[in-house]
């Protein structure tokens, strides 16, 4: 914004632009040139500063400030009644949440939650994007169909899925009675309720992760199927030696995606929650430790506590970042490819 | 718009996979028979296609049904009489005109901004050389892995110092840092935008903001669309930090009502159901208009993550 100034001078015609007749140029004409070409050497210098500082100016403002003060504030006592009354506590907030057995609990459910929402998800998207390869009619129908769940809000979704593993009245329930499964109490126990906040974010999340395998599939050279064919590779062996490796960066990647999702789930064990609290069920059976910041945070209001959880957590991603990056140069070595 | 968005599409492909595409397709289906679709693909795809809207179907039957019939087994399988009247009790119950005009309010300034903001911004790590492009790429590629989720606590703490609570920029602000929009711009930009035209522009004297405003938005607009409709979707479906800073009663975005809607004390299930409803409806009119570009923006910001 601040540069849009500059388009107000452009150089005039010919000013710097080589190739143009000069003819016999007088002093002044001299000066001008002198000027405009300084102009352009200004412009072709820091404009290219202009075009990205908008968004590094953001970002420190609301992305890397917050986080570094988050440390900060992690060190200190403070109430979400009075938040800029900050008083230094050391280590405090630390060590407090590591004695508490919920927050272990919270760590504890957001990995199963994770695993359970993640896996699945990631399969299924990768036969989905299988299938969606075919040569189709009406494909671009499926495709918008299973983005669908993708427009549905968070706490859209969430709320209808309550409804729907109710344990008196829910669908879920009632298709399981034909199968002679006696009522499933999706909300209170523990491994149920985990499987079905895991739902929701699988729902929500398969058919995006399938238009992204979809892309990079339609992104593979056809002649490594054809040499396979020739072979004598037949449909599975080209999907496990031709998709798969050439696959491998995208499927890291959306590893990473969801990882750095799963960690971050809120919205889901909130609104699945039937008492309305912040602890995940009765017992905290699926509390995460994103619910687990919100409830210290908010509902506790100890904002510096918090601010412990909130830099555990990224402590944990960065740790899980660097197993990955690990991960994914091993396996860019050994497969010897370079893709994306 | 669906002309504007095959072509960059087309674009990309011809970039990543140069020539020999459209006859290599044609090929495999002779060769390896790849690409047919067997009955069975339908049924999977069409198994999965109801699993993806039956919840949103269900929704609808059930806000048009009372709360007595959703106390019942089996489950109501078909529309009841009382869906306009949930859904105008719930429109005034969870405060849901205000929350569509301030949603719409916060998406929309969000999405133009960041467009705009990505647009200048991808084009300087795309086409302009500069002293640590590299490096300042890395670091906005290295910011989509910071989930901002982590920063609430000193934003709240800004929020309250700045007396911004139950106010749209408290909301708004946050939201306009983009890192994927950066990212998805420069990847579009550096194959839709040939380097001949911009040094055509360069000799004909036009400064770098002529050439922005002249040669890279006409030339990204099929991209801006897309990101603009993805930023839209996203904010539009924000929860935790608008969850935090606003309000049911104060200035609720849809999913803040939504949610208040839900965590309230209303005990009518099926009214919840017509927020929840009415709340996700406006992104599936999108959808359904749009689906088709919003799936094609999808799959090309992927190919090069």
């Amino acid at each position: 914004m601040s540069t849009r100034h500059e388009s107000a001078a452009p150089p005039a015609k010919g000013g710097a632009a080589p190739g143009r007749s000069p003819g016999t140029p007088t002093e002044a004409e001299l000066r001008r040139r002198a000027r405009l070409s300084r102009r352009w050497r200004r412009d072709m210098r820091f404009s290219p500063y202009a075009f990205v500082s908008p968004f590094f100016l953001l970002f420190l403002a609301f992305g890397l400030f917050p986080l570094l003060y988050t440390a900060w504030a992690s060190l200190h006592t403070v109430e979400l009644t009075a938040p800029t009354d900050m008083e230094w506590a050391g280590l405090r907030n630390y060590t407090r949440i590591f004695d508490d057995d919920f927050f272990w609990n919270a760590a504890k459910n957001t990995l199963t939650i994770g695993i359970i929402s993640t896996v699945p998800q990631l399969l299924m998207a990768m036969g989905l994007a299988h299938v969606l390869n075919y040569k189709l009619r009406g494909s671009t129908f499926y495709r918008v169909v299973l983005l669908a769940p993708y427009a549905t809000s968070i706490a859209a979704a969430s709320l209808v899925f309550v409804l729907l593993f109710g344990r008196d009245y829910g669908m879920i329930n009632w298709v399981l009675h034909f199968a002679g499964i006696d009522a499933v109490d999706w909300q209170n126990d523990k491994w149920p309720s985990q499987l079905a906040v895991s739902s929701i974010v699988i729902w929500r999340w398969t058919g995006y992760n399938a238009l992204i395998y979809l892309a990079a599939m339609q992104a593979i050279p056809q002649d490594l199927y054809e040499s396979a064919a020739l072979d004598g590779a037949g449909r599975w062996q080209q999907f496990f030696h031709v998709t798969l490796p050439s696959l491998r960066p995208t499927i890291l990647f959306t590893c990473v995606v969801s990882t750095i999702g799963a960690s971050q789930l809120f919205g889901e064990p909130l609104l699945f929650d039937a008492n309305k609290g912040a602890s995940g069920g009765g017992e905290h059976q699926f509390q995460t430790l994103g619910l687990y910041l919100y409830e210290q945070g908010w509902v506790n209001q100890h904002l510096g506590r918090a601010s412990a959880i909130a830099w555990t957590m990224f402590l944990i991603l960065i740790v899980i970042g660097i197993v990955n990056y690990v991960i994914s140069r091993r396996l860019r070595a050994s497969s010897g490819e370079n893709r994306s | 718009m669906t002309r504007t968005l095959t072509k960059p599409e087309d674009a990309r492909r011809g970039d990543a996979v140069p020539r020999p595409r459209r006859v290599g397709r044609s090929k495999a289906s002779r060769a390896g028979g790849q690409l047919h679709a067997g009955p069975l693909t339908y049924v999977v795809l069409v198994l999965f296609a109801v699993g993806s809207l039956f919840p949103l179907v269900w929704s609808a039957i059930a806000a048009s049904r009372d709360n007595n019939r959703l106390a019942q087994t089996p489950p109501p399988f078909w529309f009841g009489a009382n869906l306009f009247h949930n859904l105008k009790i719930a429109w005034s119950d969870a405060n849901l005109g205000e929350a569509f005009f301030n949603t719409t309010v916060v998406a929309g300034i969000s999405a133009v901004t960041i467009v705009f903001l990505s647009t200048i911004a991808g084009f300087a790590f795309a086409k302009l050389r500069f002293r640590g492009r590299g490096a300042l790429m890395l670091i906005v590629i290295g910011t989509m892995m910071v989930p901002p989720q982590l920063s609430v606590i000193p934003l709240y703490m800004m929020v309250a110092k700045l007396d911004w609570s139950d106010q749209l920029q408290a909301v708004i602000l946050p939201s306009l840092v983009s890192a994927f929009g950066v990212f998805f711009m420069r990847q579009y930009l550096i194959q839709a935008l040939p380097d001949e035209i911009i040094e055509a522009a360069r000799v004909d004297g036009a400064s770098s903001w002529r050439v922005v405003w002249h040669v890279v938005f006409p030339a990204a607009r099929p991209a801006m669309a897309v990101l603009g409709m993805l930023m839209f979707v996203q904010t539009w479906n924000d929860f935790l930090w608008p969850f935090l800073v606003l309000t049911q009663n104060g200035n609720p975005t849809v999913q803040v009502a939504v949610a208040g809607l839900g965590r309230g004390y209303t005990p009518d299930q099926s009214l919840i159901m017509a927020g929840a409803l009415l709340g996700t409806l406006p992104l599936l009119l999108v959808f359904a208009i749009f689906g088709k570009q919003i799936v094609g923006g999808i799959m090309q910001g992927a190919v090069k993550g």
